[in-house]
């Protein structure tokens, strides 16, 4: 008797998904899907808006990453108001964005580790959910600081992104062309020497040491974080001009399994010549791929895991550092162990943490040059690193300066692929032969997607909601069993 | 949004905290309450009370709860068994639903008793909202739901033995009956 069993939605994503999978007759896994099922289209909103209003009404999509939608789009805008694809701002502009854009890679990346991974890792994936969360870690003697010092991260990360982008709701700091303002010097004081812990080498000693702990882990459970959920895939990322890891601003590049590039370092104005949206009629969330490879061999991954798999080299010291040991724990090659994207996110923090501090201490970031402009252009991209991947903002303005044409395209729908692969992969190893839906199960393919820390509200642009339904079906697609957490 | 004057000695230290993204409709009812809080506590001069907004709830908000006598959470809600606004005490809940991006009243209070000991007491103020999509403003209904829930508020400000006085001031709103 074959079965399907579903898990919807998904606990800790935002938005509404669920996983089906598939069994047939022996108790075999013969497919599994992740399903979006909620879509509200943004893209169509915001149509006939005036393009200056953009980088703010983005941030409407959703409240997690309000950040980094403020800035791609405040991107594509300097491109129509022909301040440039990039590099035409002045140099407090570009700085400015850059600290808010790493404050808010700071944040993200600190809650990712600490609240989630951290208590699924120092607790074990197995454990019941209510003991897998920060209050579990904040009442044990031996990771309490842990907690801790989540919180602060967060905190620093949050007051920057305060001073930089303006308001907590709704930013405002990054306006087409430019930013509407640079820090004072006592801003950047407090930020560099103010009261502890909140200071940018607190932040950077924290990081480093949470790598360490994630070694430690590592080191007594390799088996498990080099073979979970572990599959080959192409990457995708930008990378600066000469390779370095850059969250902001770049060229686009794709590596394949082997390391190959099969996207050289192309300007990501012209994406639309290199990558195209496949619909399948399952799922609300569209399927990206490489137009080269075609739809069966051009999907990728992007985000933390890919980023240190496409550039060349991390241009802060001590994330170069952790790269080099990343780096050889895969003798150089793509790694494609989907739970070192805990590791890669590390690295990432502490490159954030290290970013943070070298442009606080740039005289540039309390500058009065603000602005640039130039012919205005009919049509822009931006493209940025967000947290949990490559970010697509691209619009096109009539001669009204109204929005005519808005595509988005989200990290969360770049790794739609992968996170149905990784779900596959952990629901063979889990779900052959078992003819219930267990709780280790269930735990396994949560611990699978949240490594790419999907956000479908910004992916369907949904309002999150977060209960886990599983439900079991025969070949015949009647209920066997349902299981709501 | 912190304001400057002093609080007075004796004087109950109240955070009004509205959450949710006012650019999804009756979602920004948090933020419209603390939008009309702020206003109100500026020209009466209240030292003692703190307004603060955020899209959403997340760990680092146990800082905000130091210092503090009460925590008013202030909300949007789709559950229709709430008439028009709902008000109930917020206990420790470290087995509420955590989600990567957000997490619940109950979590913070939880999280703030594990880490620094007794929270000060925390309400959450549960307001009826109706529509949910891409606008930046709230329904009339939502409104005039909020503008109910204000008259609470207000009150609690004024007079926060109240929650303690009158415990069915809570729990008859609970159900979405009317003050």
């Amino acid at each position: 008797m074959a079965q399907k069993v579903t898990i919807s939605p998904v606990t800790r994503v935002e938005g509404h998904g669920k996983v089906t999978i598939h069994l047939n007759d022996d108790g075999e896994v013969v497919q599994s899907r992740l399903h979006i099922v909620e879509f509200r289209g943004f893209e169509r909103f915001i149509q006939g808006r005036p393009y200056w209003e953009a980088p703010v009404l983005v941030q409407r999509l959703c409240g997690i990453c309000p950040v980094s939608h403020h800035l791609a789009a405040a991107k594509a805008m300097d491109v129509i108001v022909g301040a440039g694809t990039g590099d035409g701002l002045t140099p407090t502009a570009e700085k400015i964005r850059r600290l808010m854009h790493y404050g808010q890679m700071f944040q993200s990346h600190a809650l990712h580790f600490f609240h989630l991974a951290s208590p699924d890792l120092l607790f074990g994936i197995d454990a019941p959910s209510e003991k897998r969360n920060v209050i579990a870690l904040a009442k044990s003697k031996e990771y309490r600081e842990l907690a801790v010092q989540g919180v602060m991260m967060r905190k620093f990360g949050q007051e920057i992104i305060r001073a930089t982008a303006g308001k907590k709701i709704h930013g405002n700091g990054a306006i087409p062309g430019g930013v509407n303002k640079s820090l004072t010097p006592e801003e950047r004081d407090r930020f560099l020497n103010g009261s502890e812990p909140l200071r940018a080498d607190k932040m950077i000693a924290w990081a480093e040491e949470a790598i360490d702990l994630f070694l430690d882990y590592y080191g007594k459970h390799t088996d498990l974080l080099d073979t979970f959920s572990r599959f080959p895939s192409n990457h995708l990322s930008l990378v600066g001009k000469d390779g370095a890891l850059d969250l902001y601003h770049g060229r686009l590049r794709a590596i394949d399994a082997d390391g190959k590039k099969i996207l050289n370092d192309i300007d990501y104005q012209e994406y639309l010549d290199y990558i195209g949206e496949e619909v399948r009629s399952w799922s609300y969330m569209k399927f990206p791929f490489l137009t080269e490879l075609g739809k069966e061999k051009g999907w990728y991954r992007v985000g933390p895991l890919a980023r240190l798999n496409t550039c060349d080299f991390i241009p802060t010291p001590k994330a170069q550092k952790a790269f080099e040991h990343y780096r050889a724990r895969t003798n150089g090659k793509p790694n494609d162990r989907c739970m070192h994207t805990h590791w890669a996110r590390l690295i990432e923090t502490l490159f954030s943490a290290e970013c943070m501090k070298e442009l606080l201490e740039d005289e540039d970031i309390t500058g009065g040059e603000l602005m640039a402009g130039g012919k205005k252009q009919p049509e822009g991209v931006g493209l940025l690193e967000a947290p949990r991947g490559t970010l697509f903002h691209h619009y096109r303005v009539n001669a009204n300066d109204q929005i005519e044409m808005a595509n988005l395209i989200v990290s969360t729908t770049h790794n739609n692929q992968p996170m149905n692969d990784a779900v596959e992969q952990v629901a063979r190893r889990q779900m052959t032969g078992q003819q219930t839906i267990t709780e280790p199960m269930m735990n396994a393919v949560e611990v699978a997607i949240r490594a790419y820390d999907p956000c479908l509200s910004c992916a369907t642009h949904a309002i999150g909601r977060m209960p886990l339904e599983v439900s079991l079906y025969d070949s015949k697609h009647r209920l066997i069993e349902r299981k709501i957490r | 949004m912190q304001h400057i004057w002093a609080p007075m000695a004796e004087e109950k230290r109240i955070l009004i905290y509205g959450y949710g993204n006012p650019g999804r409709q009756d979602d920004g009812l948090g933020k419209a309450l603390a939008d009309v809080a702020e206003a109100w506590i500026g020209e009466q001069r209240l030292g003692n009370v703190k307004v603060d907004v955020a899209f959403q709830l997340q760990v680092e908000d146990v800082l905000k709860m130091a210092d503090m006598d009460l925590v008013l959470f202030v909300d949007a809600s789709m559950d229709e068994r709430i008439g028009d606004f709902s008000i109930e005490r917020v206990t420790s809940d470290p087995e509420a639903s955590f989600s990567a991006h957000s997490v619940p009243p109950g979590f913070i209070v939880g999280l703030y008793e594990a880490l620094y000991g007794a929270p000060p007491p925390s309400y959450l103020i549960q307001i009826r909202g109706y529509e949910w999509e891409l606008e930046e403003s709230v329904t009339l209904q939502a409104r005039h739901n909020m503008e109910l829930a204000w008259g609470l508020v207000k009150k609690i400000i004024l007079d926060p033995d109240i929650l303690e006085t009158q415990p069915q001031t809570a729990e008859s709103d609970k159900n979405g009956s009317k003050q």
